[in-house]
């Protein structure tokens, strides 16, 4: 277990340190999420009463679409460096290098979040910074990554990935954008967390059904 | 017992059969060199071989073990130098060997990362990135790293692709420091008279079956290359 946790944490440091050093993925994600909220903020302008009605929608598309670029990098690049194969020889069950790679694909996407969040802010003139929205927003930020990091898996060796990836992972990410959006609605209009417990639960159970199947098959998705 | 036993092995994509009734058996401490032309099989056999890609028949075991019976128990016997140098661009020399360290559990990892980058000659360099090194560190550094967790059995697919002659000849002498008498190589190359000069035992891999199996001992290059061309140009 000691072991498993160790190559975990090594695949989280080495993807981190080689972001820091590239800033491949977050300056696509980061560029791409800003883009969106501006052409979204325009176009919303000119028919929407209160553009704070459509933010909910605005927040986790742009969220969604944005952490699409960053999945799809997590494995095409270690397939184009040929380095994939380093972390498949590692002495342990293959799930750890999966959790270690969600872990920083987590990372990534939180980060951007947090650039996204204050440009929202800005744009919808609406407050986005309370307790309950930023855990909702944490649960559906897993259920993307451990989603997207298993799916970005799956994809990397067909020939037409970038393309495949969304194609394949937004039907399976829409409860997750669905609860997202419900319960973002309900808080904006001042619902506490206890009266959205239904979308809450199915977020939680999303997560960890998830995490479970991509626990339990991504030696099979990687190997040849 | 042979250390690397393999039966009847069999592997397809899809219709297309890369590998077919593979039968071979390779001794604790022997430098075996596996020739064939491209598309022969090679790779797909040194990939099955270190638990990256699955047979679709036969048996494969590695000191009498079944590797799909416990492919993590089997990777720590396995260090793997490919074409491709399974490095970091963006991390340096020290960083990288530190990564793999830790994948592999590697006790005292900073002494044997020492001692390996002393090794290869890479110890002034440890603090460059990846990416400014030439082909010949980058697969020097690539040794480094297959020869961390000190495996018993390495398995080296192609290393010398793309080096020029002065690099693939400090390549070589570094492989045969490496082997030593300790450790099993098999080893994957086109190249006849530098497969020789490392082997003990010589393949020829075409048209994915074993075509020629020898002592290296008996065979020379000017024996081994019409052979090489008959088996080529036939597969």
């Amino acid at each position: 277990m000691k072991r498993y946790l160790r190559v975990i944490a090594a695949v989280w440091w080495k993807d981190v340190r080689v972001e820091l050093r590239s800033k491949d993925i977050f300056t696509g994600m980061a560029v791409f999420a800003a883009l969106a909220l501006l052409i979204l903020n325009f176009a919303f302008e000119l028919r929407v009463p209160d553009k704070r009605m459509v933010v909910p929608g605005v927040l986790w598309v742009t969220v969604a679409f944005a952490s699409v670029l960053g999945l799809g990098r997590a494995f095409i690049s270690e397939k184009d460096r040929g380095s994939l194969a380093g972390l498949l020889l590692a002495p342990v069950d293959r799930s750890a290098v999966y959790f270690g790679k969600m872990l920083a694909n987590l990372v990534f996407i939180l980060v951007v979040e947090l650039f996204i969040l204050p440009l929202t802010v800005l744009f919808f003139n609406v407050s986005l910074i309370s307790l309950p929205l930023l855990l909702v927003i944490l649960l559906g930020t897993i259920g993307l990554a451990v989603v997207g990091t298993i799916f970005s898996a799956l994809t990397v060796n067909t020939r037409a990935r970038e393309v495949l990836l969304p194609i394949l992972l937004f039907p399976i990410i829409l409860p997750v954008l669905v609860s997202g959006i419900r319960m973002t609605i309900g808080l904006l209009e001042g619902d506490p967390l206890s009266k959205l417990g239904n979308w809450l639960q199915l977020l939680i159970i999303f997560d960890i059904l998830y995490l479970a199947i991509a626990f339990l098959t991504f030696d099979y998705v990687v190997e040849e | 017992m042979a250390l690397i036993e393999i039966e009847g092995l069999e592997k397809a994509f899809g219709r297309h059969r890369v590998l077919r009734g593979i039968h071979l058996a390779i001794e604790a401490g022997s430098s075996v060199v596996l020739f064939g032309p491209n598309g022969a099989g090679k790779t797909t056999l040194l990939r099955i071989l270190a638990t990256l890609s699955r047979p679709t028949a036969g048996h494969v075991r590695v000191a009498g073990v079944e590797i799909r019976a416990n492919p993590e128990g089997i990777r720590q016997y396995l260090g793997l130098v490919s074409h491709a140098p399974l490095l970091y661009d963006d991390l340096s020399a020290w960083e990288n060997l530190r990564f793999y360290a830790r994948l592999y559990g590697v006790e005292r990892p900073e002494a044997r990362i020492q001692e390996l980058l002393e090794r290869v000659g890479l110890w002034p360099r440890r603090k460059d990135l990846v990416r400014t090194f030439s082909r010949g560190m980058v697969q020097r550094l690539a040794i480094a790293r297959a020869l961390l967790h000190n495996p018993p059995i390495l398995l080296l697919d192609d290393p010398d692709t793309g080096l020029d002659p002065q690099a693939a000849e400090m390549m070589t002498a570094l492989l045969r420091e490496v082997g030593g008498s300790a450790r099993t190589v098999l080893m994957t190359t086109h190249h006849l008279e530098r497969g020789l000069a490392l082997a003990d035992r010589v393949l020829i891999l075409a048209g994915g079956r074993l075509v020629f199996d020898a002592d290296a001992a008996t065979v020379s290059y000017n024996d081994l290359r019409p052979l090489y061309d008959r088996y080529v140009g036939g597969a």
